[in-house]
């Protein structure tokens, strides 16, 4: 019970979950069945639970997509997966101009209750393709939800909310930290709710909010700043769209601080939405500028590059600092 | 065109070219088809007067595209599932859905596709060939749960070139899903001809590539077209898996009201297709089995006007959707982010608000 497991054991865990308790519930993708997907994600799914209900699908991401669009219309619930972030774009479409706006175009007589998941993120040294963060491409769609787990518990208890979601929700996982994170996760089949942040360190001195696998630098940064007397809050802001802004503004409120972490590149990023929110909304309790740290405005780097691409502890530290020496 | 592998029963001037099936002369089938294609084309041509005086959005001609439409609808059964393309307002209206849906739809009200009676059936799709993995993955579900429905996804030649396409064929091959693809080749993807579409010399030939089993049909004879669809549904609903149909037709009218196709279009091409099309091919058939005469044919046309106007007028009368309804339908639950949003937008439409009514944009 009390055994510590992955982040993407606990994806296996609610998928099981989720396939034993809903015959609705199938999951399709590329290498998901006998293989158990390229990183292991739906592992004995198949032999558990039939061919029928884990689909080794053709190699085509747009048919994936469009297939889950079709499949959840008729009230299924398929939990796709995309095998890399980089590989998404052909079945963007279809999550675009069809999953995010079916219940809208026909006034709610159908709609697309489906999952896509897809590990996202550099920092493990893959090839080409392997390593962007693209999640504010699909922020800026309106009608489908974007949501990123960055632990186990929250893993487990997302996705199951995503799967009974009944709009589309895009699940991003930091495949950074699929293994390196472990905890306790309790098997309950409890859904954790999805659009709202989740404060994982109260602080009284200056906001910190990141997600993704940035949140395990951005919680180091917080315990050094600690050290130096520094009371960081570090929220994760885990659902990108719709947007918590409240619980953001409810904190910079208190601290009048905020820097924002992102693995992203800098320009149009979620960290620019919630700096403009902030400054729309509670500018007079600032006390210093938004800061963010972030990717920068390139291509990510292969793998000989991308630990100068992605950002770090120290310099999460050192925009904290300078927010706190303003003024 | 390859004639002689082309499924034709009527002849383009209405003379039957072979022995006619029995429910042919045993059935009102024939007539249930005729008076469906005279109001598709009344439909049409009202529908495209109501664009001209600014009472409809831009529109999509079904011109030429009767007698496919109306096969499909006929031959379906109301429960199995359509993904049309938009290009299908006849077939939508065969399979129940009233004309003032679809005029609402191509009105610019989302409300066109909440119809009732649409039942399971995807609302038009407009990108390209995607339709037609929705139609694998609706035939999936009915496969799932051992359904003995079907799934029919409908397309344009141009459609054939999209990658989706080969995407949809493939899947439905590979899972033997109850998934039936008909192909209204009307020669025209807007101005690009089909020589220019494709290299294949049919494009039912698509199917090989997937081991879908697919066949050639003459898309103006209403006859062929539902001895096609019959071996076709009957295929997949039998778990056969899917079938491909292409039907040879043409565009009679422009691409939609926004287009002119005397920019391209040869003026003597369509001369010629108008020798080849369905509604008058089956009058005369008609005429010639005996089946139908002038004062029913009368009777028939000023029976279809008035429901025509009337829907038109249900059509005419139906005020604006409320504007709250761009946020209430975007997710099942309104989340808090957007209620401020929402709040604005409904403000801004009152008297003295910045969208009011006979605001300064106006």
């Amino acid at each position: 019970m009390n055994n510590a497991i992955t982040l993407l054991e606990a994806v296996n865990l609610a998928l099981n979950h989720a396939l034993r308790n809903d015959s609705d519930v199938v999951l399709l993708g590329e290498d998901i069945g006998v293989n158990g997907g390229v990183f292991r994600a739906t592992a004995g799914l198949q032999a558990t639970f039939g061919e029928h209900r884990v689909l080794d699908t053709p190699l085509a991401e747009a048919m994936i997509a469009g297939l889950a669009v079709g499949m959840s219309s008729q009230g299924l619930k398929p939990v796709a997966e995309i095998q890399f972030m980089g590989f998404i774009f052909p079945a963007m479409e279809q999550l675009v101009v069809h999953a995010a706006r079916m219940r809208n175009r026909t006034r709610g007589r159908l709609s697309c209750p489906l999952v896509v998941r897809a590990p996202y993120g550099g920092g493990i040294h893959a090839p080409e393709h392997h390593s962007e963060s693209t999640e504010a491409l699909f922020a800026h769609i309106p009608g489908l939800k974007v949501v990123i787990p960055s632990s186990p518990q929250r893993a487990y208890g997302l996705l199951l909310a995503a799967i009974a979601d009944p709009d589309p929700v895009l699940i991003l996982e930091p495949k950074r930290i699929y293994r390196s994170v472990k905890e306790p996760v309790t098997d309950d089949g409890k859904p954790l709710p999805l659009g709202r942040c989740y404060t994982l360190r109260p602080g009284r001195d200056i906001t910190l909010v990141s997600w993704g696998a940035m949140i395990c630098e951005t919680l180091k940064a917080a315990e050094t700043l600690a050290e130096e007397g520094i009371d960081a809050e570090v929220i994760d802001l885990v659902t990108l769209n719709p947007l918590d802004i409240d619980t953001l503004l409810q904190s910079v409120t208190r601290t009048g601080r905020l820097v924002v972490v992102q693995e992203a590149p800098r320009t149009c990023g979620i960290g620019a939405e919630i700096a403009a929110s902030v400054s729309e909304h509670c500018l007079l309790s600032l006390q210093a500028p938004v800061r963010r740290v972030s990717g920068y405005d390139t291509i990510m780097p292969y793998l000989k590059l991308e630990q100068h691409y992605l950002p770090n502890t120290a310099d999460i530290v050192q925009a904290a600092k300078q927010s706190m020496e303003a003024l | 065109m390859h004639e002689s592998t082309l499924l034709r029963y009527i002849a383009p001037n209405g003379e039957p070219l072979t022995a006619l099936p029995v429910w042919c002369s045993q059935s009102d089938w024939l007539v249930e088809a005729y008076r469906h294609m005279q109001f598709a084309r009344l439909f049409d041509q009202k529908a495209i007067a109501l664009q001209r005086t600014g009472q409809l959005g831009t529109y999509a001609s079904i011109l030429g595209a009767e007698a496919i439409d109306v096969a499909v609808g006929m031959c379906m059964e109301a429960t199995d599932i359509l993904a049309p393309y938009y290009r299908n307002h006849a077939c939508q209206m065969v399979r129940g859905l009233p004309a003032r849906h679809i005029l609402s739809y191509w009105g610019g009200d989302e409300r066109g596709s909440a119809a009732a009676e649409m039942q399971q059936d995807f609302p038009n799709c407009i990108p390209i060939a995607t339709q037609t993995l929705h139609a694998c993955g609706a035939a999936f579900a009915l496969q799932y749960r051992q359904q003995s429905r079907i799934a029919v996804a409908m397309l344009g030649d141009g459609a054939t070139s999209k990658g989706d396409f080969a995407e949809a064929l493939n899947v439905a091959g590979v899972w033997k899903l109850p998934v039936v693809f008909i192909i209204n080749n009307n020669q025209w993807a807007i101005s690009v001809p089909r020589t220019l579409q494709s290299a294949v010399s049919r494009l039912s030939d698509k199917g090989l590539a997937a081991g879908v089993p697919a066949i050639q049909v003459d898309g103006n004879d209403i006859i062929a077209l539902r001895i096609a669809l019959e071996t076709a549904f009957q295929t997949a609903r039998e778990g056969q898996g899917p079938f491909l149909i292409e039907a040879i037709s043409y565009r009679l009218s422009d691409h939609t009201t926004a287009d002119d196709a005397n920019r391209y279009r040869p003026a003597e091409e369509l001369k010629t297709a108008w020798k080849h099309e369905p509604l008058a091919r089956l009058r005369t058939l008609l005429f010639r089995l005996q089946l139908w005469d002038e004062q029913r044919d009368t009777a028939l046309l000023h029976d279809l006007q008035n429901q025509l106007d009337a829907e038109v007028k249900a059509y005419l009368e139906t005020p604006a959707p409320p504007v709250t309804d761009m946020f209430d339908y975007l997710h099942a639950e309104l989340h808090p982010a957007l209620r401020e949003q929402r709040d604005w937008c409904e403000v801004n439409q009152m008297p003295g608000g910045s969208h009011a009514p006979g605001g300064a944009d106006e």
